[in-house]
Order: structure tokens, then C-alpha cells, then sequence
């Protein structure tokens, strides 16, 4: 049994699995059945000084196919309910579960007395840190909230610096992806004094429109606002944006990884790429709170296979991996290779190849012989081994002689020699 | 066209619920160069016509799959998919194959139930084409030729189009009212159906030679034969084909006793056999002269003989109907050499009790009509065409049962429907040829 323990920035957890500020952390009794069930921490729903009114309907899934929920996308806002039941339901819920961790996530208006009376309010309970919401897209940014505050460097670090100045646990800010460069907002927090960073909050977006009302989808009483993307779909963006901050040495703090988390795979990957806990919101809203014990269960296994003691050797080690494009080998060759054993005869890497990458797969003329890739001019682009609905069957194979490395900045520099 | 017909009990497949559908539809690789398509005597896009019901666009699917063939809800019922389609599926290597069969009676139950509208009829060409004979062969032919522009007279001697799809098949595989629906659509084409005219009979080979530019023999086949043993005008002795057809249309076959005798393998002798059940027939026996191996029947049918309550008794060949007050009261039979040669094994006689015997032992054919239009057939009445449906006769074109050869693969609805297509592209290029 390996050790699953983590201490992000001082906020220990007996797993790195936590729910995300959304609507599973509402309530006391949200809380309580998610610590049941094994949630290493919880990051409760955005607390304010006053609740505000939400809306109906307020969520919409993307679905691929039969698929559901491939990704999805709110309107709800932050808590719409009172602050001292909140606070109560806190109480309670670290009484119960005092190993585990409960963040706080906050927002309010962008003023320091605003901020400071927030956080003293909500240091007369029991809590493990603070998480600065400054990530919704909808709904608050309009009020100058949320992301309004995460997409301005200047502000990030103004009001981080603020709850700094009040608050008596770590504060982690969390990071909008509606940037065009998570870093500077990244860096800003950290300037400001952050003990970490969490990202991605959600992405602005459009579910769909309805193809016989024309209404935007969600809607309200027939029209609709931009929401908050989230889920499996979004977990490319997010790794990205979690390797670009983990990489980058003006930001050099520990990283809570959120987007499209949805089983212990997932997991291990956002820890890889520099994440030292993962949050889950989504996959939660699809299956309940019981898919933590599929995610302790299979981090465990994988850990124990590789013989790794503790989950906390796993973070940030593919980081290095991660760099510029100009520091690519382009020495490095592979080329396709199509097992005629396994191969079932679908020609999906034919026609992927044909009309859409490098026409370097042949069809033999007898159509129940397996398509044969010409190496000599496949670029090892990997398209053909995407599109095959058979495990392993494509498999990419190293060709070049793997003992040179030139990659285009070495150009440049000898260029400018 | 509005006609008495009965459901004999539950269908035997259930349509795909919409979530299967999804799943189902959703589950299709979409292949290139797809080997269902190659599997599909009719050629029909089979990733395309699923994509299209994924997408929610039901009417190019039905388009999709009544443009390649225009008996495309009946196949969805009918078709051996085991062995066509289904049975290409790449995921056969690996997993279950795509329910091909039953998503395309989901796109064609669409068409079906909303009435669309799906072809129209080409720019008019002045030829007219008639078409003898509304099954499979025939309706395929017409729907094409109308769609080409050409003015199509279809005749059919019984009271309802449809053929073996209308009457010949057990209703709760195959409904008329799909048939029916299938010779709707070529009717809204402008094709002419002048049904309860039988050619050859009551309206001569050169008065339709007269009138028309062109031929299409699509006329199937005839009764089944007699046994040519002794009993066989007995009451209670059936043809096959009639016992079904009067099944199958609400009418009454009278008193079938508590033993029905089939004489037979092939697919008729197992719809006889299960409509018999259906008929609440307590003992229901199939006799057959060789191994179950040897059956023409398709797996899946004989299977679902079984399930039905049907027995088999193979390596028997009947030798006497024993009649009793002019009725059948037994049937004496023989068992057969185990090497498959249906050689009866004397001394193996014994009578077993029935009080109905139905023969399924194949087809007559239509010699005389072939005469009639002096067009060559072999000895068996077989008419002989060439790759394009034509035969001797340059206006004469024959298509689907009567120009199938015993023994081979392609006596099914989906075959004889590509020959009436193949007739129709072949007509048409005939009769541009004869325009310039």
C-alpha cells in the first residue's frame, strides 16, 4: 500500500483527491457524504458575504454520440446560500472529518475591508486554507468578480496580497484559462504571496443551440449567457496550462490540478505534469461521490506495480519533458507499423492517411490483406494509430539511429553565428 | 391498397429501442471501402445510412437505403444478415458485429411512419416498360425504370403487389403491410399496377409484347410439386405456399388436426412449420431426406423453428399419405442412408399420426410464360439471361426467382431485387440506344 498522502503548501490530505469548489461542495451534507465515501479534501462552494440569486436552467452536457457529459457548462453562481450556514456546516463537517482537507474557496467585491472581513469571518471556524476564486467566468466577472479579477495580473496580485495580509492559513489562488498566457496571472499571485496555485477554472463557452427552437443551450426563459466549460473534454487544455506553470520558475509554487480530472489515470497525469493534488467536479456530477474509491484504489495499484513508495515521487516528474518546440529533436524518426495479425480491416488509417496526412499507406488489391504503410515516406505522424479502433495494433517504431539529436534552436544559434 | 392480413402472434425481432439506437448507430467504425457494403447484393451504403441515423437525419438514411434497394424494409426483416452484411462487419474479428439488420428497419420504420416521400420520377422518356410480376425482381425493376423516366405498367395476377414478400412469408417475420408500403412507393412513382391480370393467361405475351418497348420477367416461381405419392389428393394435403398465403391473409385453413407433417428443408417448410405452431397445432414435425446440415433453411430459422416448438425428423423421406374417409390420417415414411443420398433404407417403414401433411419440397416454374415470350430456358424452366439480365429475346429482360439456378446462395429477396435493378439500368440503356 502506498503512501496516497499530500501537504500542499502546508494543507495535508490522506489523499490528493479533492472536490472542486462547485456544486457538490454545497452543503454540510455534500461534504459529509463525499469524506464518507473517501475525498482526501474539499474545497467548499465560494463563500461571500452576502448570497447572491441564481438562475434556472443552469447546467448543459456535451455529448459525443451516446456519450454524456464529455464536457459540460454552467451558469450557476457561487453560493446562494447564507455565509454563518456555511460556516456552520464547516464546523461540522472538520469536526467529523478532521483529517481532512477543507478549503475555502472565497469571493467577494474588490476592496481590501471587503476581503479582510470575508476572511475573518471565516477563520472563526475550523479550516484548512482558502482558495481565491478568481476564475468564473460567468456571472460575478460581469460584477468585477471572478474572472474579471484573474484576467488582470495587477488585480491577482493586489487582492492575493490582501488576503495575505488577513488570513492565518494558506491561500491558494485559482486561475482562470480565459488568458492568453496562464503565466502572467500565475506569476502575479505568486508575487503576491500565494502558497499555491490551482487551474484551470472553466472555460468560456457555448454548449449548443437547439435545432428546432434556435434557443442557446442553456437557456433562460429563452435566451442564454456564456458558461463555464469543464470536464473530460477540457483535460488537454488544463495539463497544458498546469505543465506551462509547474515549468516556469517566476511562478515556484505547489499546484492543485483541476480540469477533466475524472478517474485515477487522470489523476496521475496532472501529478506528473507538476500537480501535488487533483481536484474533480464533473465526473462527480456524472457518477456520484463513489468514483474516489475506483480513483484511491487504482493510484494505489498503479504505485504499488512501479514499486513507488508515495504519490508525492509522481509530481512534476514529466515536467522537464515539457518544453519549447525549438528544443525538439528533429533527428528523431518513426514510422507507422500496422499489425496484419490484429488488424480488422476497416481501412480508417488508409482513408486518415489518404485525405488527411501523407498518403503513405497502400491498400493491397485484395481487400481482406491489412493496409501496409510506406515507411519510406510515412512521417510518423501518428494519425493512422489515432484513428484505429484496435489497441496496439498500429504501433509507432523508432527508425532513425537514435544517437544525434539536432533541434531547431541549435539552427538559430548557428545561424546568428 | 388496404387488404386483410393477420400477425400470427408476436413478431419474431423486436425493433431496436432509441437508446440501442444510439449505441448501436454510435458503435459503427464507418470504414472505408466498408465490407458490408461489398457483403450487400444491393450495395447499399451501409456507413452512410448509419451515420445518417446518428446524426439524426432519418430521412437520408431511408434515401440511402431505398435508393440502393428498393425492397430495403422488407430486407431489414428477411435478409440472412449472418451472412451478408453483419457478417463482413470488421468487428466480427474481435466483437459483436453492427446490428445492421435492425438499424436499417429503424431508418425504413421512419419512412414507413412519417409517409416521406423519397424518389421521384425521371424527366419522361416516352418508352414504356412493362414488368410482369410485383415481388422483389419486379417491384426493384420498376422503381428504377420510373425513376429513369420511363412510363412502367406493372402486372400482377394476384389481388395485392408485394409477391413472396406479400404472401410467402410468415407475417410475424415479415408484415404485408411492409411489402406493401415498398409497392406504395413505386406506385407514387406513376407506375401503372394493374394487379389480378395474369400474363400468359388472361392477357397473352403478344398483346404485352405489342404494347410495350420492353419486358422485364420478374414472375418467380409456381406451385410446389406434388410428391408423386400415393395420398397426395387427400384432404388435410397442402401446398406450402397456399397454406401460408390463406395463413398469413386471415383465412381460415380449416381443421389442421393435433399433428402437422412439413416435407421439406428449406426456408417455406420452416415458415410452414412455425405458422403451424402459431396455429396453436400441438405436434408440429418436420420430415426431411437428408442432415440438418443439408437444409436450405438458414440457421437462424431453423433455429427459431426450435424455439417455436417445431421438431425435426431428418434422414425420412415420406412414402405414403394414409388416408382415411378422404382425409389425411397418417403418413408413412422411411428413413434414409446416413451418407446424406437420401437413399431410403428398406424396412425402415413405419406410419406416424397427422392429420395435416404441407409440402415444401420447392417450386414449379413458369415454363409455358417463358414460352410464351419465347425466351430460352434450360431444362428446368430456368430462364437464361446474360450479366445484364437480357435474354434471347432483345426485349425481354428476366429478373430475380425465375432466373435464379437451384442450389446456389442468391434465391433471397436481396439478390433478386439487384436483378430487377440490374433489368432496369440495362432497359435503360436499350431503349436510349433505340432513341438516338
Amino acid at each position: 500500500m502506498a503512501d496516497l498522502s499530500i501537504d500542499l503548501a502546508g494543507i495535508k490530505s490522506p489523499n490528493p483527491f479533492w472536490l472542486a469548489s462547485a456544486p457538490p461542495t454545497n452543503s454540510g451534507y455534500q461534504v459529509m457524504r463525499a469524506f464518507a465515501a473517501g475525498w482526501g479534501g474539499a474545497v467548499w462552494k465560494t463563500l461571500a458575504l452576502e448570497p447572491i440569486v441564481n438562475v434556472t436552467s443552469r447546467f448543459a452536457g456535451f455529448n459525443i454520440g451516446p456519450n454524456r457529459m464529455a464536457g459540460m457548462n454552467n451558469i450557476e453562481l457561487i453560493t446562494d446560500r447564507p455565509l454563518e450556514d456555511n460556516l456552520r456546516e464547516i464546523a461540522e463537517c472538520k469536526a467529523a472529518y478532521p483529517d481532512r482537507a477543507i478549503v475555502v474557496s472565497l469571493m467577494t467585491e474588490c476592496t481590501r475591508e471587503s476581503w479582510h472581513e470575508l476572511v475573518r469571518r471565516c477563520e472563526t471556524v475550523p479550516l484548512d486554507g482558502f482558495e481565491l476564486n478568481f476564475g468564473c467566468p460567468h456571472g460575478m466577472s460581469e460584477r468585477g468578480q471572478g474572472a474579471a479579477v484573474g484576467q488582470d495580473p495587477e488585480l491577482i496580485e493586489m487582492v492575493t496580497r490582501w488576503v495575505k495580509e488577513a488570513a492565518h492559513v494558506p491561500v491558494i489562488v485559482k486561475l482562470t484559462p480565459n488568458v492568453t498566457d496562464v503565466r502572467y496571472p500565475a506569476r502575479a499571485a505568486a508575487k503576491g504571496g500565494a502558497d499555491a496555485i490551482s487551474l484551470i477554472n472553466t472555460i468560456n463557452s457555448l454548449i449548443g443551440v437547439d435545432l428546432d427552437t434556435w434557443l442557446p443551450v442553456p437557456h433562460v426563459d429563452g435566451k442564454s449567457s456564456h458558461g463555464g466549460y469543464c470536464g473530460a473534454a477540457v483535460k488537454p487544455i488544463a495539463l497544458n496550462m498546469v505543465g506551462a506553470c509547474a515549468k516556469d520558475s517566476a511562478v515556484g509554487i505547489p499546484i492543485s490540478g483541476i480540469g477533466g480530472v475524472g478517474d485515477w489515470r487522470d489523476a496521475v497525469e496532472f501529478m506528473l505534469m507538476g500537480s501535488t493534488s487533483v481536484q474533480v467536479c464533473t465526473a462527480v456530477m456524472h457518477h456520484g461521490f463513489r468514483i474516489v474509491a475506483d480513483m484511491i484504489d487504482g493510484l494505489n495499484n498503479y504505485l504499488d506495480a512501479r514499486g513507488i513508495a508515495s504519490v508525492n515521487e509522481l509530481v512534476g516528474k514529466t515536467v522537464p519533458r515539457f518544453v519549447d518546440w525549438n528544443d525538439l529533436n528533429l533527428d528523431y524518426k518513426i514510422v507507422a507499423r500496422i499489425d496484419p495479425e490484429t488488424c480488422i480491416r476497416c481501412n480508417k488509417c488508409y482513408i486518415a492517411c489518404e485525405d488527411a496526412a501523407h498518403q503513405c499507406i497502400d491498400r493491397p488489391a485484395d481487400p481482406r490483406l491489412a493496409p501496409v504503410v510506406d515507411e519510406e515516406h510515412c512521417v510518423g505522424c501518428n494519425l493512422c494509430a489515432m484513428v484505429c479502433p484496435v489497441v496496439d495494433c498500429i504501433e509507432m517504431v523508432r527508425v532513425d539511429a537514435g544517437d544525434t539529436v539536432h533541434t531547431w534552436r541549435e539552427r538559430l544559434t548557428s545561424a546568428q553565428l | 391498397m388496404a387488404f386483410p392480413s393477420v400477425s400470427l402472434g408476436p413478431p419474431i425481432a423486436k425493433p431496436l429501442s432509441r437508446l440501442e439506437v444510439e449505441i448501436e448507430a454510435n458503435r459503427c467504425l464507418n470504414c472505408y471501402d466498408a465490407p458490408c457494403i461489398r457483403a450487400c447484393p444491393t450495395s447499399i451504403d451501409v456507413p452512410r445510412f448509419i451515420g445518417r441515423i446518428a446524426t439524426g437525419d432519418l430521412r437520408g438514411s431511408a434515401h440511402t437505403i431505398m435508393e440502393a434497394n428498393p425492397v430495403g424494409a422488407s430486407c431489414a426483416r428477411v435478409c440472412p444478415t449472418s451472412q451478408l452484411c453483419e457478417g463482413a462487419c470488421v468487428y466480427n474479428a474481435d466483437a459483436n458485429p453492427i446490428r445492421i439488420g435492425d438499424l436499417q428497419r429503424y431508418a425504413t420504420d421512419w419512412a414507413i411512419r412519417t409517409g416521406a416521400t423519397l424518389f421521384s420520377a425521371g424527366e419522361p422518356t416516352g418508352k414504356r416498360v412493362a414488368v410482369v410480376g410485383s415481388g422483389p425482381a419486379g417491384l426493384a425493376a420498376a422503381r428504377d425504370l420510373a425513376i429513369l423516366g420511363h412510363a412502367v405498367t406493372i402486372f400482377e395476377r394476384d389481388d395485392a403487389p408485394g409477391g413472396l414478400d406479400t404472401y410467402g412469408i410468415v407475417p410475424f417475420r415479415l408484415p404485408a403491410e411492409i411489402a406493401i408500403w415498398e409497392a406504395e412507393q413505386v406506385r407514387a412513382l406513376g407506375v401503372e399496377f394493374r394487379t389480378g391480370v395474369a400474363v400468359g393467361e388472361t392477357l397473352s405475351a403478344d398483346a404485352v409484347l405489342a404494347d410495350y418497348d420492353a419486358v422485364v420477367l420478374a414472375v418467380g416461381m409456381g406451385n410446389v410439386p406434388r410428391l408423386g405419392i400415393e395420398g397426395e389428393d387427400a384432404a388435410g394435403v397442402w401446398d406450402a405456399l397456399d397454406f401460408i398465403r390463406i395463413a398469413k391473409m386471415g383465412g381460415d385453413v380449416g381443421t389442421l388436426g393435433d399433428a402437422v407433417a412439413i416435407i421439406g428443408g428449406g426456408n417455406t417448410a420452416i415458415d410452414a412449420a412455425t405458422c403451424s405452431r402459431r396455429l396453436a397445432v400441438p405436434s408440429v414435425t418436420m420430415y426431411y431426406r437428408r442432415g440438418t446440415e443439408r437444409m436450405t433453411a438458414y440457421d437462424f430459422e431453423i433455429e427459431f423453428a426450435q424455439v417455436e416448438g417445431v421438431e425435426f425428423r431428418t434422414f425420412t423421406l415420406p412414402k405414403r399419405i394414409v388416408v382415411e374417409n378422404g382425409r389425411v390420417a397418417g403418413l408413412e415414411i422411411v428413413s434414409t442412408a446416413p451418407d446424406n443420398s437420401a437413399r431410403p433404407l428398406p424396412g425402415t417403414e413405419r406410419v406416424i399420426a397427422a392429420q395435416t401433411v404441407i409440402l415444401a419440397i420447392g417450386q414449379s416454374r413458369h415454363v409455358a410464360l417463358l414460352d410464351a415470350f419465347d425466351v430460352t430456358h434450360d431444362v428446368n424452366g430456368i430462364a437464361i439471361v446474360d450479366e445484364a439480365m437480357r435474354t434471347n429475346n432483345p426485349r425481354v429482360y428476366a429478373a430475380g426467382d425465375c432466373m435464379f439456378k437451384p442450389g446456389g446462395t442468391d434465391a433471397m429477396v436481396v439478390e433478386a431485387a439487384q436483378r430487377g435493378k440490374t433489368a432496369a439500368q440495362s432497359i435503360d440503356l436499350f431503349l436510349r440506344a433505340e432513341v438516338r
